[in-house]
């Protein structure tokens, strides 16, 4: 333990008074290029010995403005565009984007489509939570977990390619429906990527959960105390590992989740390997999910509702926020409408920006340099989403 | 923490007695049957509309000529244009492929592409030949999947037991609803406008009705269509043969569309939005004949500020469209309101004043600066078989006249029509309902030497034409008209065409001569094409001019070979009205030019 004498108490407002000139203190840089960052962003710590007394988030590094670039697009133009808000998991901003559009033009979206989208998105969740899990582990030094995530969530980009014609950007979910319908014999090799994820996730658990090194680390690291998690707008994994339930596909059900079973994860320790272990098991509950999904969906129908002429399409003046649970939390669209063919305000509402950017900051005080990348990936930062 | 934390993670170990999961050779793996891969486009196929263009919202499409591919040129529903796709800005969103007009824009599965020139990834699909060009996988716009709608908003129409003991109008026109949802169809690329004789500007027109700006799609109409109101109901409408949209669905209705907009606006306004005539020039001009040809010309010149006479033979203006077109597909009424508008610009006008009778040629061109012929196609051409000069052989165009002159015609019990032209369609038509009126019941046999797929009218009139129970009998050509001892017609005889023109592409129709048919009629009724009635022009005048196949020569603006002569419409281009209307406007450019010329000249 450092030596508690060595650190800054706060000023009468609550700032630290630190003295750089003193020789106690270090200012050191995590980021914007560090393996252990999540994407671009960076944090600027400033250290006593080698734990951190302050820890200011540096973001703009991935800035390229699609809330502006919208308002200068046709509502069909803006479709390509939302789902490079978010790399790691695309589809919820098409999926509230085009929710947000249907709601103020009123189009009523088919059956079907609704039914489709509940499993594009909770593809997406696995793959979000493969790739959180093999940045939890590698930021501990366990970097084999990486490896074999990223060869389960391969088999799902495979899934999604057959799906919806692209690996990434799947740009599938569009104002109105889907493009398409599954293919053929789509059901079946999702039951065979399903396998194989479980099948990873036993061998995740075995080696991450269960291990010594990465309880030693995780346990008790980056508390996060559920009496903040309402004052910082804390939601998703993080709040739930705190002991909230809370979820909007339970709070309120979008799409067809008020047609399937599940609750949300929870755990009470609030810590890293708590929410680490609430994101496996909410996606072994996406794995569930997808099954329930698949066997319950209708089998005949359209996936495309009858759209205006895209070219001019004009939506009424109108406001709306639309609302789902992604793997990292609420993720939400406010879009606003004037009755032009453009909209007049697009606002993306990404998890991340207030647990990277506020709560990071909360967490990062007292904790040792070499944690900081396992507590910032246990937020489940991704930064473009803040810089939208 | 217990011994198991320790001894768990070694389980991993395991993992060294799989096989390895990665692709040995990924260059090989083949992409999914959906996937959006490189472009391909059908550039035959392809009509260079530029919808993919409109769509894309990263600009990385741009539509530009094609050299070197014989077959792809600017002509009637192509522009010429193919789309060349910039790979620096594309993101395979695949929006040009949904939104393709004619589905000639689809994605390969093909994703690896290696160039050293960066400037080889700007390439026309289609055009610049690649491996992927003929892939059968990758993106194809699903069945069903559409961004516009394809199928036309139905016009309301009489049914044809409500219509057809009546010259009472068949179409209804659109409701604004209805307008709207058809106006909606349009993809603004504008094809139509190059195919329109008279170059109106559709897609501006259709885009007011979009807005319901009505008066500024009136402007528009007026700007380039003195008859829009006639054109709105019976143009030949050649601009929907080329719509983008009649590729996959149907072509927008942009007949209709204009019809909405002239019957949005009131007429009491059609004044005030085409605006005054400029002042008085001083400059003088004559047209022969009050059609539509003349009558642009009238609007056009008059509206620069010369005085204008227009001298018609008739009793009424309109010339064709008045005396040729049935009252159930154009009613009187409208014509007038389009005529009343012209003559409103300040255009004085004789009726029942025939040049060459009631006044020589020689005066008209010796009072005005310039003389413009617009004199049609009145005379009705014969088959010249034997028995058409019998009495109750007629043409056409003649009875189409009397019936707007309003004669009382007593119909036979049942005629033969000769011809598969609208004429033909029109007079058959008219027939069936005097029938209908007086009879009760309709017996008219319809010949025409074309078989079904290639007859000359208007689809729509011949559907039309076998809802009111008209006999419609393709490739039948006439030899007779067959006359009783008593000098009675008894009816058409006809054999089975085999052929219409021979291998130069002349016409010389071959029949089948063992299937022979008497079709039964009191009268026979040839509409198998029209000339014009020169005899005005006077023998020397005639010697003089340049002729073209019976047709006055004139060149490109309308111009003839006499530095004071003009002549437009059916007697030079068409028969149709906006054709009569283009060439009316380009007569009057024309003269404008002269005056001008004569002007500096001077």
């Amino acid at each position: 333990m450092a030596d508690r004498s060595q650190y800054p108490s706060p000023g009468p407002d609550g700032t630290l008074d630190i003295d750089l000139s003193s020789g106690k203190y270090l200012k050191l840089w995590q980021g914007p290029n560090h393996p252990g960052i999540t994407g671009n962003m960076a944090v600027e710590l400033t250290v006593c010995g080698d734990e951190v007394v302050e820890g200011k988030t540096h973001v703009g590094y991935l800035h390229r403005g699609f809330e502006k670039l919208m308002e200068r697009r046709t509502f069909i133009q803006c479709f390509p565009i939302v789902c490079r808000i978010c790399v790691p998991e695309p589809d919820f901003n098409e999926y509230c984007y085009a929710a947000a559009v249907e709601e103020l033009a009123g189009l009523e979206v088919p059956e079907k489509a609704k039914w489709i989208r509940a499993l594009i998105l909770e593809m997406g969740r696995i793959n979000s939570y493969l790739m959180y899990l093999g940045g939890q582990a590698g930021a501990f030094g366990q970097g084999v977990i990486g490896q074999w995530t990223t060869y389960a969530r391969d088999l799902m980009l495979d899934r999604f390619e057959e799906l919806t014609g692209a690996r990434i950007y799947h740009m599938f979910i569009l104002p109105g429906g889907v493009r398409d319908d599954l293919p053929e014999g789509f059901q079946e090799r999702m039951e065979d990527t399903l396998q194989e994820i479980e099948s990873t996730l036993s061998d995740v658990y075995d080696t991450m959960f269960r291990n010594a090194v990465f309880k030693k680390r995780a346990v008790g690291l980056g508390y996060v105390d559920p009496a903040v998690i309402d004052r910082y707008g804390v939601t998703g994994p993080v709040a739930r590992g705190a002991g909230i339930a809370k979820d909007v596909r339970k709070d309120q059900p979008y799409l067809v989740y008020d047609q399937l079973d599940f609750e949300p994860v929870t755990a009470n320790e609030s810590d890293v390997y708590a929410r680490a272990d609430v994101r496996r098991r909410d996606l072994l509950m996406s794995v569930d999910l997808i099954r329930q999904i698949l066997a319950r969906m209708p089998r005949k129908g359209e996936v495309m509702a009858t759209l205006p002429n895209v070219l001019h399409w004009k939506i009424p003046r109108g406001e709306t926020y639309v609302r789902g649970e992604c793997s990292r939390g609420e993720y939400g669209y406010y879009l606003v409408t004037d009755g032009s063919g453009y909209p007049r305000r697009v606002n993306v509402r990404g998890p991340s920006y207030t647990h990277a950017m506020a709560l990071l900051e909360k967490l990062i005080v007292n904790v040792n340099i070499s944690d900081v990348a396992g507590l910032m990936v246990s937020l489940h930062t991704y930064p473009p989403e803040i810089e939208r | 923490m217990s011994v198991r934390d320790l001894l768990s993670p070694f389980t991993a170990w395991k993992h060294l007695f799989r096989e390895p999961v990665s692709i040995k050779d990924p260059l090989d793996r083949e992409a999914s049957e959906r996937y959006r891969g490189f472009h391909k486009n059908d550039i035959e196929k392809c009509i260079g509309c530029g919808t993919c263009e409109a769509i894309c919202q990263n600009g990385a499409i741009d539509m530009l000529p094609v050299e070197g591919v014989d077959t792809i040129k600017t002509q009637p529903g192509d522009s010429g244009l193919r789309p060349r796709i910039d790979y620096g800005r594309c993101c395979w969103c695949a929006l040009c492929v949904d939104v393709c007009m004619t589905g000639s824009l689809t994605m390969s599965n093909e994703y690896k592409w290696v160039e050293s020139d960066p400037d080889k990834f700007r390439f026309t699909p289609g055009v610049d030949k690649k491996h992927w060009d003929d892939y059968k996988d990758g993106y194809h716009r699903p069945d069903g999947h559409r961004l516009n709608a394809p199928e036309r908003i139905e016009m309301p129409e009489l049914e044809p037991r409500e219509r057809i003991d009546s010259f009472i109008e068949i179409v209804g026109g659109y409701s604004l609803e209805q307008a709207k949802l058809e106006a909606d169809r349009c993809v603004t690329c504008g094809i139509c406008v190059a195919t329109c004789p008279t170059h109106m500007p559709i897609p501006d027109y259709i885009a007011a009705v979009r807005d319901g700006d009505y008066e500024r799609g009136l402007k528009l109409l007026y700007e380039s269509n003195p008859f829009s109101q006639v054109c709105g109901k019976v143009c030949t409408r050649k601009c929907e043969s080329t719509c983008a949209a009649s590729h996959e669905g149907d072509p927008i209705a942009i007949r209709w569309l204009k019809r909405h907009i002239t019957e949005q606006v009131p007429y009491e306004k059609y004044r005030d939005i085409i605006g005054e005539p400029l002042p008085p020039t001083g400059k003088k001009i004559a047209i022969i004949g009050a059609g539509p040809a003349g009558m642009t010309a009238a609007f056009d010149l008059a509206r620069k500020g010369h005085t204008v006479t227009v001298y018609e033979a008739q009793s009424h203006a309109g010339g064709m469209t008045r005396y040729g077109i049935p009252e159930y597909r154009l009613p009187y009424e409208t014509i007038q309101r389009d005529i009343d508008l012209i003559l409103s610009m300040g255009v004085g006008i004789h009726y029942n004043t025939r040049v060459g009778h009631d006044i020589s040629m020689e005066k008209l061109q010796a009072e005005n600066d310039a003389v413009v012929l617009t004199i049609g196609l009145s005379l009705g051409r014969s088959t010249r078989i034997p028995g058409s000069d019998h009495e109750n052989v007629f043409k056409a165009v003649d009875l189409l006249r009397r019936i707007t002159e309003g004669e009382d015609i007593q119909a036979p019990e049942n005629l033969v029509v000769i011809g598969g032209g609208n004429v033909a369609m029109d007079i058959a038509r008219s027939m069936a309902r005097l029938q209908q009126q007086q009879y009760g019941e309709i017996n008219v046999t319809l010949t025409a030497l074309e078989d079904k797929a290639h007859f000359l009218a208007d689809p729509v009139e011949i559907k039309e034409s076998i809802e009111e129970e008209i006999n419609i009998l393709d490739s039948r050509g006439p030899q007779e008209c067959v006359i009783d001892d008593q000098n009675n017609l008894i009816g058409l005889r006809t054999w089975k065409v085999l052929s219409i023109f021979d291998d130069q592409g002349r016409f010389a129709p071959s029949y089948d001569q063992d299937d022979e048919q008497l079709h039964p009629g009191a009268w026979v009724v040839e509409a198998i094409g029209q000339m014009s009635d020169v005899s005005l022009l006077g023998e020397e005048l005639t010697e003089k001019l340049e002729w073209n196949r019976g047709r006055i020569q004139v060149d490109d603006a309308g111009h003839t070979s006499e530095p004071w002569l003009w002549a437009a419409g059916d007697c030079v281009k068409g028969p149709d009205v906006v054709s009569a209307v283009a060439t009316g406007h380009k007569v009057a450019a024309s003269i404008e030019a002269a005056f001008a010329q004569r002007e500096t000249g001077a």
